[in-house]
């Protein structure tokens, strides 16, 4: 029996999340004295090697090419790796594309499915494991009453280790696609973004900013710390930004190391969304506004006059370190 | 055109969660629940497609007699029929597994579910309903036009958007640029009055196994106090935020 894990790539390449995945995977094959097989699908132009680095023992490569939105494809051929390797836990990253997947092996495999997990296994017969719970407001113990499991694992929860195996094989695996019931007809990447879901540092604001004309100093904040940038629910709802930066309870969960709120009140519904920050820092006129009770750092003081002087504050540091 | 929505009732985002029986159970007491919002979404698009291309819009849920407050919600706001598993609340499999034998006796064009619930979070059954049923499956979809039977779509990507398309039928799952927030229907009383006397159909569980189970629940530890400071203290911010927090 193995843990098998899903390395995801983008147009060939690895993502960040996908060794966070593998480094998962490696420590929940020690716990459980299984070993840990890597699997990527379609070509890849970065080094298969690189594998091997966080802890894969083996790494099997399906040479087949797959569709961006092809999730029965790739779903279909991973069911087929995780039978001839006799996989009991399956590994995929909580990724939009592991997140069409994940349900699908589920299915294919008569296993049970948990999300949003963020721990290895505390038990492993069953298979007992810690995962998020209302949107950030929770966590959940979940136990596995089924043979096999998939595991999606939340990004930016666990910590990339290097675990390098010198001896890991690299077998390819035949499978021959069908053509894809949904065809991708462009893909539009926002340039030069940092994707929310994997940055270390974002940067958001909210109402405090009084319009979209403003949003300057914002980016030019999230550009000297390669932060990704975000906003409050009634900013996008306004308009003022786009859906895709909503973070909170109804927009998107992110955990990074470090989230600066501007002119954020702190409502619960936004907490819950980016409570599981390592560090998070409010700056608001109001001295009163509930974020200051739940961040680490606050400024009280206008915006307009605190972002420009931390620019400048943060350049000065970083010419010195 | 005939349209199904899955429906979560959750509870209301404003709500404190807490737990009781030695932290095994969610504590409900108090607590309001609604229509998820992310299906909220999804129905709101079902009701303006069939105001495009005439049709119907179903409503499904899985749940206690209780939820039915929120089901008569989705008919005031403006479904035409609501159907209501009878059972106890499942996993995202034993749910994913009841709806599909519902769905698999009629004739759907269009499920649409919400991206994910915002209680559990597990974002499973709309992906699950595509493997059980065999029908092409869409996840965080944003935009959604209909010609024919052929369906354009937008798809959130990391950092990005796919447009897509596939053919009838299909399951999308939701959220917010499906409509807009303003878009969404606050039911007025006329809607409420013949919510009463829409067809709201109970059917039995199957009695689809679970494959996990909840142990218990934990919330997060609380943060020490904020060290706040003032304008004019951005030198000290970064200082903090290298040496204490040792995160720059």
């Amino acid at each position: 029996m193995s843990v098998l894990v899903f390395a995801e790539s983008w147009n060939g390449s690895f993502k960040k999340g996908t060794f966070e995945a593998i480094t998962f995977a490696h420590d929940t094959a020690k716990k459980l004295n299984l070993s840990c097989v890597a699997v990527t699908l379609g070509d890849i132009s970065d080094d298969i090697n690189s594998l091997s680095n966080y802890g894969a023992d083996k790494v099997i490569s399906v040479n087949s090419r797959f569709d961006s939105c092809d999730n029965k494809g790739m779903s279909s051929a991973l069911s087929q790796v995780a039978k001839q390797q006799n996989a009991s836990v399956f590994i995929i990253s909580n990724t939009n594309t592991g997140k069409c997947i994940g349900p699908r092996l589920s299915v294919n495999l008569d296993a049970s499915y948990i999300s949003n997990v963020i721990e290895i296994p505390s038990e492993s017969s069953p298979i007992t494991i810690k995962k998020k719970a209302f949107s950030g407001k929770a966590f959940e113990i979940t136990q596995t009453n089924s043979s096999s499991c998939v595991l999606a694992l939340s990004p930016n929860a666990y910590t990339i280790k290097e675990n390098p195996n010198p001896n890991c094989q690299i077998d390819t695996f035949d499978f021959t696609s069908e053509s894809s019931d949904v065809t991708s007809e462009k893909i539009e990447k926002l340039t030069g973004k940092i994707s929310l879901a994997e940055a270390e540092v974002v940067v958001s604001a909210g109402r405090g900013l009084k319009g979209p004309e403003n949003w300057g100093i914002i980016e030019e904040l999230a550009d000297i710390l390669d932060a990704g940038t975000a906003c409050s629910k009634p900013v996008s709802d306004i308009g003022w930004r786009p859906h895709s930066e909503h973070v909170g309870q109804t927009g998107k969960a992110i955990a990074p190391n470090l989230y600066i709120a501007v002119g954020i009140s702190g409502a619960i519904q936004h907490l819950a969304g980016v409570n599981s920050s390592k560090v998070m820092v409010a700056i608001n006129t109001d001295p009163e506004a509930p974020f200051f009770k739940s961040a680490d750092f606050g400024i009280v003081g206008d915006a307009f006059d605190v972002i420009p002087r931390l620019i400048e504050e943060i350049k000065n540091f970083k010419e010195n370190n | 055109m005939n349209i199904l929505v899955c429906i979560s009732n959750v509870p209301d985002t404003t709500s404190k969660i807490e737990f009781t029986s030695d932290s095994k159970v969610f504590n409900t007491e108090g607590v309001q629940f609604i229509i998820n919002p992310y299906d909220e979404f999804g129905l709101t698009k079902a009701i303006k497609l069939r105001e495009e291309h005439g049709g119907k819009v179903t409503v499904i849920h899985l749940g206690e007699p209780s939820s039915e407050t929120t089901l008569r919600k989705a008919l005031a706001i403006g479904a035409d029929q609501a159907i209501r598993i009878d059972s106890e609340s499942k996993d995202s499999f034993g749910i994913a597994q009841e709806l599909a034998k519902v769905i698999s006796e009629q004739d759907f064009d269009l499920i649409i579910t919400g991206r994910e619930s915002i209680d559990y979070n597990n974002g499973a059954v709309p992906g699950m309903l595509a493997a059980i049923l065999d029908l092409p499956f869409i996840n965080a979809c944003t935009g959604f036009t209909l010609n024919g039977n052929s369906a354009n779509m937008e798809r959130e990507i990391e950092g990005g958007k796919e447009y897509v398309k596939a053919s009838l039928p299909l399951i999308i799952a939701g959220q917010k640029g499906l409509v807009e927030e303003s878009d969404l229907i606050i039911p007025n009383m006329r809607g409420i009055m013949t919510a009463r006397t829409k067809p709201l159909t109970v059917v039995n569980s199957n009695g689809t196994a679970d494959k996990s189970m909840s142990i218990s629940f934990e919330k997060p530890a609380t943060k020490q106090a904020c060290k706040i400071l003032e304008a004019g203290q951005e030198k000290e911010l970064v200082t903090l935020l290298h040496k204490e927090a040792k995160v720059i």
